[in-house]
C-alpha cells in the first residue's frame, strides 16, 4: 500500500510539473485564472464597474505570499497531527516489535 | 474559482446568497448532529477541513499555460456528507476573503454556492454511484474529488455566464469564454485533487478504522 500511495502522489507531482515545460503561444505566463476571469468580464462587459472593493489587501505579494504560505501551513499542522496520533494508535507496539522481531502491529 | 469582490451584479451577488443560505443552514445543524453522534470523529472533522485550507492554498500551473487550486472539498463530503462539507468550505472561503483578498463578502454566497455546495454534492453523489454499481473505495474517492472539483469550476463559469452574457453570443458564448478559463484549466488539477485524495483515504484506512467505520464508509467487522 505503501508503494501504491508513493506512485499516486508521484503522478501527481508529474501532472503539476509537466505543464512548467511546455511552451505556450502568447503571452500565458501561470497567471491566476481568477485574474485571467477578472480580465475577461472587463472584455464583455466593459462598462461594468465592481462596486464593491475589499475591505482590506495584503498590502504586496510578499505579504499575499506570507498568508497562503500560513494557511497551508495550518492546514499541513492540523492534519500531519491527525495522521501521527491515529498512527501511533494503530501500533503502538510496532517499535518493540520490531526489535524483538516479531513482525505485525499491535492488530495483528 | 473565487470571483473576485464586486465582480457580480448586485442582483446576483443577493440572488446567490440567498441560494446558498439555507444549505449553510442546514450544514450547521448536520454538523452539529454529526459531532453529537460520532463524537470520536470530531479529529477527523478538523482535518477534513484542514485538508481543504492546505488544497485551496495550493495554487498549481496547468496545461492551459495559468494558475488554479484544488478545493479539497471532495474528502470531507465522502467522510461527513455535502451539508457538513458546506460548513467547512463556507469557513475556507471567508477566512480567503476577509484575509487575503481572494473571492468576496459580496462574491460570498456564489463562491459558497460553487465551492462549498455544488461541489460536495456532486462528490458525495458520484461516491454513493460509483459504490452502489460496485466500484472499489479507491475508484469511488476519485471519482469524487476529482469530479466535485471540477463541478465547481463548470459552476462559476455558469456563474459568470449568467451575471456577463457575451453582447453578440448570449450566455452560451460566455459560458463557452469562462469555461476555457476555469473547466479547462481545472482538468489536470482534478485528476491531482482525486489522486492525493485517494492517498489520503488508503491512509485513513490503514490507521483510522474505527472512524471510517463509524462513519460508514468502511464495513464493521465481525469479531
Amino acid at each position: 500500500m505503501r508503494r501504491h500511495n508513493l506512485l499516486l502522489l508521484a503522478a501527481a507531482v508529474l501532472i503539476a510539473v509537466v505543464p512548467l515545460f511546455l511552451s505556450f503561444e502568447g503571452n500565458e505566463s501561470f497567471g491566476g485564472a481568477d485574474g485571467q476571469a477578472q480580465a475577461q468580464i472587463e472584455q464583455i462587459a466593459p462598462d461594468y464597474r465592481p462596486w464593491a472593493s475589499p475591505l482590506w489587501e495584503p498590502p504586496s505579494g510578499e505579504i499575499s505570499s506570507l498568508l497562503f504560505a500560513l494557511q497551508a501551513a495550518l492546514g499541513a499542522g492540523v492534519l500531519g497531527y491527525y495522521f501521527g496520533l491515529r498512527r501511533g494508535q494503530a501500533h503502538p507496539r510496532s517499535r518493540t516489535a520490531t526489535r524483538t522481531g516479531t513482525a505485525g502491529d499491535a492488530h495483528g | 474559482m473565487h470571483i473576485m469582490e464586486g465582480f457580480l451584479p448586485a442582483p446576483h451577488a443577493a440572488g446567490w446568497a440567498l441560494a446558498s443560505a439555507p444549505f449553510v443552514a442546514h450544514g450547521v445543524w448536520r454538523l452539529g448532529k454529526a459531532v453529537r453522534k460520532h463524537p470520536e470523529t470530531k479529529l477527523l472533522l478538523a482535518a477534513s477541513g484542514a485538508f481543504c485550507f492546505v488544497m485551496s492554498a495550493l495554487k498549481i500551473p496547468s496545461v492551459t499555460g495559468s494558475c488554479s487550486h484544488p478545493t479539497g472539498t471532495g474528502l470531507g463530503a465522502v467522510l461527513f456528507g455535502p451539508s457538513v462539507m458546506t460548513v467547512l468550505g463556507t469557513i475556507v472561503l471567508l477566512f480567503q476573503a476577509l484575509l487575503l483578498a481572494h473571492g468576496g463578502i459580496t462574491t460570498l454566497g456564489a463562491n459558497v454556492f460553487s465551492m462549498a455546495i455544488v461541489g460536495p454534492w456532486v462528490a458525495w453523489a458520484l461516491f454513493r454511484i460509483v459504490r452502489g454499481v460496485g466500484g472499489s473505495l479507491a475508484v469511488a474517492v476519485f471519482a469524487a474529488a476529482a469530479l466535485g472539483n471540477l463541478a465547481t469550476y463548470v459552476t462559476t463559469s455558469m456563474q459568470l455566464a449568467l451575471a456577463f452574457p457575451d453582447p453578440v453570443g448570449g450566455i452560451a458564448a460566455s459560458f463557452a469564454k469562462f469555461g476555457t478559463i476555469f473547466a479547462v484549466t481545472q482538468v489536470p488539477l482534478a485528476v491531482i485533487e482525486g489522486l492525493i485524495t485517494v492517498v489520503v483515504v488508503n491512509v485513513l484506512s490503514a490507521n483510522s478504522r474505527p472512524e471510517l467505520q463509524a462513519l460508514a464508509l468502511l464495513p464493521k467487522e465481525a469479531r
